[in-house]
């Protein structure tokens, strides 16, 4: 009797299903649009155009895609072991330490690829460090991670100040942040990968950890669906019991799954730091470790989805910029709401509309059970 | 007495593409006791979920008493007179019998006065219909017979003329179950109408005065059951003819294979739950362990299984430690040989969301034969799944289906498929057949013999006091943690009933 009954085709429920949730999500930013008096098609042509228009719009769209495809990576990795890591920002926060330090110490000696690789290094290190202790407690005392890893990001921010403020600034400098890198602690852009599509991306930072992202989103999905490792991840995220049933010691996954979250949401510093700013600054992370959660719910927790959807919210946050330009009605603070509206939808109430659509596709799938049986008698 | 109680006509339900009642009728007459049986997802549950309201049907109607009658939630089915008592009680666990019973149908806001009334009428109750209850006792320190008793007891404070009951008797011990019948029968007596759902044949022989068997969402056939026998019923269920006595050899029991020592197992409250139980299983035998559920059995299975930690004790394969005080490894056993089939397929045998193949490899999932290296070799392990499919005869066939999606037979086969192609020295089994319909039965039944025949030490936990009997050649009793005795599987089944009830001194004076 259960068996066939809410099950729905692939592509409804990775497909129809998140752009229903996406467009009513729209459709309700309109109305917050409308009602500070501007007309929402016109924002929605500001925010297409300005995110997808130009070269430089979609330059500013992939470069911050790049920051949530490795946050979304890392919540979708812990996803897949049943934990809820929201320390993505406070992991990415103080990983920049990971790419910071090594550029600080060896821009002048060592050209950029070979810097960074040890950055890359560096960031998942001290991103799965900050993870450890959350998913430490998590495995042996059973501290819930929901809780730890929310307080480490405050944690990671007042150790981030204070390093910034009283470490790593210059002598005589006002603003809260390291020296600029020179040549080697600067990461190439990707300018030729989008004037080959006849974009000329201007002074968009669309840089090279764009491709070290594409490149995690691939192996989380070898890792997550290819080996014994994923195959214990998933078995213990699916059922705790049968993950004992099978030996499967809990504490050991829960830990190497949260390492691996923390490394992927501290490689997202590369991006801000050696991609754009060549420096650390005070809250270079801005918000991209929650938005993770967002492109980790929307896209099913599957790189396939992830990337997409990390994209879209790259799109919000370029276009959404745009729309504050022009529409002076509109503050940023509007923009904050759209995005909300987006999470709330894609995300908190991924479920919302599901049991309709699934009816509907049961009574479809039905009628025309019924239709081909009478056919055949 | 010829008075109808309830009558479906024509009554239809689908869940999207499935079709679970199809054109249903069915009169029950009034003072009766009338059996449903069917196989699981026959459609049983779904009918009678209609009958109380939850579920409306898409077509047919209703007639209760000969009016008809629209139940749309179970509110409107009680005010129609019918009562239910669910499989899974209905209770507050920490509230008294007499807070049960008022439940949900208390006279306002202020209690004293229907306190009063409810005292009243449950004495009432207990006279008319022998239903002794102290109105007063925690739910939570109730057996689970008397637990029973205070979920009919609700049904009839609120003026229930219809009981159905959906198999009653399976956390009962043959005596408890006794006295639901001698209860059963008072109610009709009592010119009460009794729906009893179930999936055991003789007790539908013993009790009831007709029965209506279904098959595949569909009414098959209505009998008197004075007029037909178990095997007709069998074969009505299932839709052809089925063995119901498992054909065993005589066994030839040789070297101790699987030997357990003075194990004590405790509970997440730390509850003493095992308590000392040593036995040995040797290789070519099936030991069978009885008792009412939530005796200890299951914690003694996940005990030796590797799943539990011990308080005391150890248990031995072949004479070589295998667990002990502090050592749990799930993963280490099966490497050495012991093959678990656990008792709850659903939350520890399988992850449902997984695909069928995936599932084929859990606990296996090391093997060189899964893997290369650190990767999984997804072609291996299709093709060893498929062709294990083959061999169980899973349906349907497709290794790539998620599991959720299987029947609970073709489930419980995956997991015993993963556990016996792996040619195991000792093979530990929980509720082989729960859940699992008659068809499947018979192959599961065939398969354990195999194992044993084959030289394995088998041993089987089931609250299914007639699989025990039917499998096993000697069978330990457990009562309250203990084995409080070891009998031969032809023991008359009011014994091994007592022994299970914790009755043994009483017999021991008596001899």
């Amino acid at each position: 009797m259960s068996a066939g009954y809410g099950k729905l085709p692939a592509w409804v429920d990775f497909g129809l299903i998140p752009l229903i949730n996406l467009i009513v999500a729209f459709l309700v930013a309109g109305l917050v649009v409308l009602a500070v008096g501007e007309n929402p098609l016109r924002a929605a042509g500001l925010m297409v155009n300005g995110a997808f228009g130009y070269g430089e719009g979609v330059g500013f769209t992939l470069y911050y895609a790049t920051n949530f495809i490795f946050t979304g990576l890392a919540v979708a990795v812990a996803f897949h072991c049943g934990l809820f890591n929201i320390g993505g920002e406070g992991q990415a926060y103080v990983a920049g330490l990971g790419v910071a330090l090594p550029c600080l110490w060896f821009d002048d000696l060592l050209p950029w690829y070979l810097l960074f690789p040890i950055a890359i290094l560096g960031t998942a290190f001290v991103g799965a460090a900050w993870a450890l202790i959350p998913g430490w407690l998590q495995a042996k005392r059973g501290s819930h991670v929901v809780i730890t890893t929310i307080m480490f990001n405050f944690i990671a921010s007042s150790l981030m100040v204070y390093l910034l403020v009283d470490v790593l600034k210059p002598a005589g400098s006002m603003a809260p942040e390291t020296r600029g890198f020179t040549e080697g602690g600067q990461l190439p852009k990707l300018d030729w990968l989008l004037a080959a599509v006849g974009f000329d991306i201007g002074s968009a930072p669309f840089n090279f950890s764009f491709l070290l992202a594409l490149l995690m989103a691939f192996i989380v999905w070898v890792v997550i669906w290819r080996t014994r490792l994923g195959y214990e991840i998933r078995t213990m995220g699916h059922s705790p019991t049968a993950a004992r049933y099978a030996g499967i010691r809990e504490s050991r996954i829960i830990i190497i799954t949260m390492l691996m979250s923390g490394a992927l949401a501290g490689m997202m510093a590369l991006n801000p730091i050696m991609g754009d700013q060549h420096r650390m600054q005070l809250d270079f992370v801005g918000g991209a470790g929650f938005v993770g959660i967002a492109v980790a719910l929307m896209g099913r927790s599957h790189p396939v989805g992830i990337i997409p959807a990390a994209i879209l919210f790259g799109m919000l946050y370029q276009g959404g910029a745009e729309i504050s330009f022009e529409m002076p009605e509109i503050s940023r603070d509007m923009i904050v709401i759209i995005q909300g509206l987006v999470i709330l939808f894609a995300g908190a109430l991924e479920n919302m509309f599901r049991p309709a659509i699934t009816t509907f596709f049961a009574t479809l799938s039905g009628a025309r059970a019924s239709a081909s049986a009478s056919a055949s008698e | 007495m010829n008075e109808i109680a309830i009558e479906l006509k024509g009554i239809d339900k689908s869940f999207g593409p499935v079709h679970a009642n199809k054109d249903i009728n069915l009169s029950v007459r009034k003072g009766t006791i009338h059996g449903i049986i069917g196989e699981n997802g026959a459609g049983k549950s779904t009918l009678m979920s209609i009958l109380y309201g939850f579920y409306q049907a898409d077509r047919g109607d209703i007639f209760i008493s000969g009016a008809k009658t629209n139940i749309k939630d179970p509110r409107a089915a009680i005010a129609a007179g019918i009562g239910m008592v669910h499989q899974h009680f209905m209770l507050v666990e920490n509230f008294t019998v007499l807070e049960n019973v008022m439940l949900g149908a208390e006279d306002g806001q202020i209690l004293n006065s229907s306190i009063a009334k409810a005292r009243a009428e449950l004495k009432r109750l207990e006279r008319e219909y022998g239903l002794e209850v102290n109105p007063d006792a925690l739910i939570e320190e109730l057996p689970v017979g008397i637990q029973q008793r205070v979920e009919i007891l609700k049904a009839l404070f609120r003026g229930a003329d219809i009981l159905i009951l959906d198999e009653p008797t399976g956390v009962l011990t043959p005596a408890e179950a006794d006295h639901l019948f001698r209860i059963l029968r008072q109610l009709k007596d009592q010119g009460k109408t009794v729906i009893l759902i179930t999936h055991k044949l003789r007790e539908i022989m013993a009790i009831t005065d007709e029965v209506s068997v279904m098959r595949r969402g569909e009414m098959v056939a209505t009998r008197q059951t004075s007029a037909t026998s178990v095997e007709e019923l069998a074969e009505l269920m299932v839709g052809r003819r089925v063995l119901l006595q498992v054909k065993k050899g005589p066994t030839n029991p040789g070297e101790v294979l699987l030997e357990v020592d003075n194990l004590t197992v405790h509970d997440s409250r730390g509850v003493a739950m095992v308590k000392n139980v040593s036995f040995t299983v040797r290789a070519g035998e099936i030991v069978g362990v009885a008792g009412v559920a939530g005796n200890g059995q299951s914690e003694l299975l996940e005990a030796i299984a590797g799943i539990r930690k011990l308080e005391t004790g150890r248990s031995l394969l072949k004479g070589e430690p295998l667990t002990g005080v502090g050592v749990a490894d799930p993963a280490g056993l099966r490497k050495r040989g012991l093959a678990h089939v656990p008792e709850d397929r659903h939350h520890m045998g399988l992850v449902l969301k997984f695909e069928e193949s995936e599932n084929s490899i859990l606990g296996y999932h090391d093997d060189p034969l899964y893997v290369n290296g650190a990767f999984l070799n997804i072609e291996g392990i299709r093709k060893d799944a498929a062709e294990k499919v083959e061999k169980y005869d899973i349906r349907p066939p497709n290794v790539r289906l998620k599991t959720a999606n299987f029947s609970g037979g073709n489930q419980q086969k995956i997991v015993l498929a993963r556990e016996m192609e792996r040619d195991p020295s000792v093979l530990i089994i929980g509720q082989p057949t729960r859940g699992v319909d008659v068809g499947a039965i018979e192959f599961i039944h065939r398969r354990i013999i195999e194992m044993r025949d084959a030289g394995k030490a088998v041993l089987l936990v089931s609250v299914e006091l007639d699989e025990i009997r039917s499998l096993a050649d000697r069978v330990l009793v457990m009562f309250d943690g203990r084995v409080v005795g070891e009998r031969d599987p032809g023991t008359s089944e009011g014994e091994l009933g007592l022994l299970m009830a914790g009755v043994t001194q009483a017999r021991e004076a008596a001899e």
